[in-house]
C-alpha cells in the first residue's frame, strides 16, 4: 500500500487521499481576458517532472500541497499552502 | 503452404521477408515526419501514401512498432458515443475496420460481438437512453434493452451482481467488436512500407526545430532530419513532445491498467461494460478474458502496474460472474492515457505551422485507429482540418466549445 503524509494527520494510506491536480496561480477573475482565463482553466505544464499539486485528505477534509515527481511517483514533500517545510516525507 | 514449410525446415536461413523493411539510416529530409509508430501514426502514414500520394515520409518510433498503447488496450471497437460529432467519427472508424482485414491483407481477427453497456442505476439508464437516441439519429445501431435480453446474450452473468448493484438494463450496440491490436499496427506498417514509407524503430526524437513559429526539422538519435511537417502521434508521450515545441495542452497523463485471465473455452460471446462496477470484459480469440477497469486516480507518467488494480477489478468481475472465482489472472499491464477535460481527442493543426497533433486519446484510442489515420493524413496533406475532426481541434478550449463525451466513456473516471 502506498503511503502519503498529510501535514495535519501524518502518514496515511494513499486510498484516503484525493488528487486535486496541478497547483496553478489564479489570475484576477475581474481583470483576466477570456484567453488568460481559458489558459488557467485548461492548459497545464503537463510534461513529467517535479510538480506542485493539490491533494485532499478525505477523512479530515484537509487540502494541502504535495511536491511530487510525476515520472517516478516519488513524493518529495507535503505541506499546507503557504507553510512550506523543508523536511521530506514518505 | 506445407511445401513452403518443408522448404524452410530444411533451409538454414529463414528467407521469408519481414513485414516491413528494417530502415536504419534516415535521409536528410522528408516531406513529412510522423513521430510514433503505433496504430495511429502508421495509419496516418499509410493513408498519406494511399489517399494523397505522399510517400516521402518517415515514421520514427522510440521503441518498437505497436509497443505503446496500441499493444496495451483492450481491443474494443465501438461507436456508441454521446455527441453526434463523436458518433459520426467513430462510426466512420467502425466502417473502415470492417473492411480492413481485406484491405491490409492481414487477418485482424475482427470479431463482431455486440456490446452491452450495463446500467445499474436510474441515472445510468437515462444516459443509455440519451446515447441510444443520439446513435439512432445518426444512423448507428444502438438501443436500450432490458435484463431479459442481457441474460439471453450472456446467461452466465449474475444480473443482481451478487446483490450489490442489480443491473436494470443496458445500452446494446450491435456493431461492437474486438480486433487483434498487434495485427492492426503490423498491417498498417506493411501497407505504408510497401508504398515506400520508411519506418525507423529505436529512433527517438530529441528535439523539434521550430523557427519563426514554423517546423523545420527534428533532431533524433540518428541525426538531424529536415521536414516542414511533423505529426505527433505518441499517446501518453504527448506532453513530452509538446514541451519540445513549447505548446501547452489540457492533457494529463494517468495510467490505465488492464489484465487477462488464463485461457478458457469460449463462453463469453459479447462485450460487457459496467460503468458502476468499473469493468469491461470480453473473451479474446485465444480464450483469455481481457479485462479493464478505470484510470488510476492520479497523474503518473509511467507504465507501472499495481496490486490495487487487480484486487479491485477482480472483486467486481466475481460480483458479475461468481463462477470465475477460481480463475487465475496471468498478465497485467498499464498504458499511459492522455486524458482531456471533455473526454474527446485533440486532433488537427496547432498554432505552430507544420506541427500536427493526434493526441488526447485517453481511454478511447484503439477504436479510432483507421479514421484518425485517414483524417490526419488528409489534414496534413491539405494543411486544413478534415471535416470529421473539426470539433476535436486544440483551440476548442480557448473557444469554450468543448465536446462533452464523458458520458460515453466505457467506465466512470
Amino acid at each position: 500500500m502506498k503511503l502519503l503524509k498529510c501535514p495535519i494527520n501524518g502518514v496515511r494510506p494513499v486510498s484516503e487521499f484525493i488528487f486535486g491536480g496541478e497547483f496553478r496561480e489564479m489570475p484576477d477573475p475581474s481583470k483576466a481576458t477570456d484567453a488568460e482565463w481559458a489558459a488557467y482553466v485548461f492548459y497545464r505544464d503537463n510534461a513529467p517532472g517535479i510538480k506542485k499539486e493539490w491533494w485532499f485528505h478525505s477523512p479530515s477534509g484537509t487540502w494541502f500541497i504535495a511536491e511530487r515527481n510525476t515520472a517516478t511517483d516519488e513524493v518529495l514533500t507535503t505541506y499546507l499552502l503557504g507553510k512550506k517545510q523543508a523536511e521530506s516525507t514518505v | 503452404m506445407p511445401f513452403r514449410l518443408l522448404k524452410y525446415a530444411l533451409n538454414r536461413e529463414y528467407k521469408e521477408p519481414r513485414f516491413f523493411r528494417d530502415c536504419q539510416t534516415p535521409k536528410k529530409s522528408y516531406d513529412a515526419i510522423i513521430i510514433g509508430g503505433g496504430g495511429h501514426g502508421l495509419a496516418a502514414a499509410y493513408y498519406l501514401a494511399k489517399d494523397h500520394g505522399i510517400t516521402n515520409v518517415a515514421v520514427l518510433e522510440k521503441g518498437y512498432i505497436g509497443g505503446g498503447n496500441t499493444g496495451r488496450n483492450t481491443t474494443i471497437v465501438r461507436s456508441n458515443y454521446l455527441t453526434p460529432d463523436g458518433v459520426n467519427f467513430y462510426d466512420a472508424s467502425v466502417k473502415l475496420f470492417e473492411g480492413l482485414s481485406e484491405e491490409l491483407d492481414i487477418n485482424l481477427f475482427y470479431s463482431n460481438r455486440g456490446h452491452f453497456t450495463l446500467a445499474h442505476t436510474e441515472s445510468a439508464m437515462r444516459t443509455m437512453r440519451w446515447r441510444a437516441e443520439v446513435n439512432k439519429h445518426v444512423g448507428v445501431k444502438s438501443r436500450v434493452v432490458g435484463t431479459d435480453e442481457i441474460s439471453k446474450a450472456c446467461p452466465q452473468l449474475d444480473i443482481s451482481c451478487s446483490g450489490k448493484a442489480p443491473i436494470q438494463g443496458a445500452l446494446y450496440h450491435e456493431p461492437g467488436s474486438i480486433a487483434r491490436h498487434d495485427a492492426v499496427a503490423w498491417g498498417y506498417a506493411r501497407g505504408a512500407d510497401s508504398q515506400g514509407i520508411e519506418i525507423f524503430q529505436n529512433t527517438e526524437v530529441q528535439s523539434i526545430d521550430v523557427r519563426d513559429g514554423k517546423v523545420h526539422g527534428v533532431q533524433t538519435n540518428r541525426g538531424y532530419i529536415a521536414t516542414g511537417k511533423v505529426l505527433s502521434a505518441v499517446a501518453g508521450f504527448t506532453p513530452r513532445i509538446c514541451k519540445m515545441v513549447d505548446l501547452k495542452t489540457p492533457i494529463v497523463i494517468h495510467p490505465l491498467q488492464a489484465c487477462v485471465s488464463e485461457p478458457m473455452k469460449p463462453w463469453l460471446d459479447t462485450i460487457l461494460v459496467s460503468g458502476s462496477l468499473h469493468v469491461y470484459v470480453s473473451q479474446s480469440s485465444r480464450g483469455e478474458l481481457v479485462m479493464g477497469a478505470s484510470l488510476d486516480p492520479y497523474e503518473v507518467h509511467s507504465t507501472r502496474s499495481t496490486f490495487d488494480f487487480v484486487e479491485g477489478l477482480t472483486s467486481h468481475i466475481v460480483d458479475m460472474f461468481p463462477f470465475l472465482s477460481n480463475v487465475k489472472v496471468v498478465r497485467q499491464w498499464a498504458g499511459m492515457a492522455d486524458m482531456t477535460p471533455d473526454f474527446a481527442p485533440i486532433m488537427g493543426k496547432t498554432p505552430i505551422e507544420g506541427f500536427y497533433l493526434d493526441a488526447g486519446w485517453g481511454t478511447w484510442g484503439f477504436k479510432a485507429t483507421p479514421i484518425s489515420g485517414k483524417t490526419m493524413a488528409a489534414t496534413m496533406a491539405n494543411d486544413k482540418a478534415h471535416d470529421l475532426i473539426h470539433s476535436f481541434r486544440l483551440s476548442r478550449f480557448e473557444d469554450y466549445e468543448l465536446t462533452g463525451e464523458k458520458g460515453a466513456a466505457s467506465v466512470g473516471h
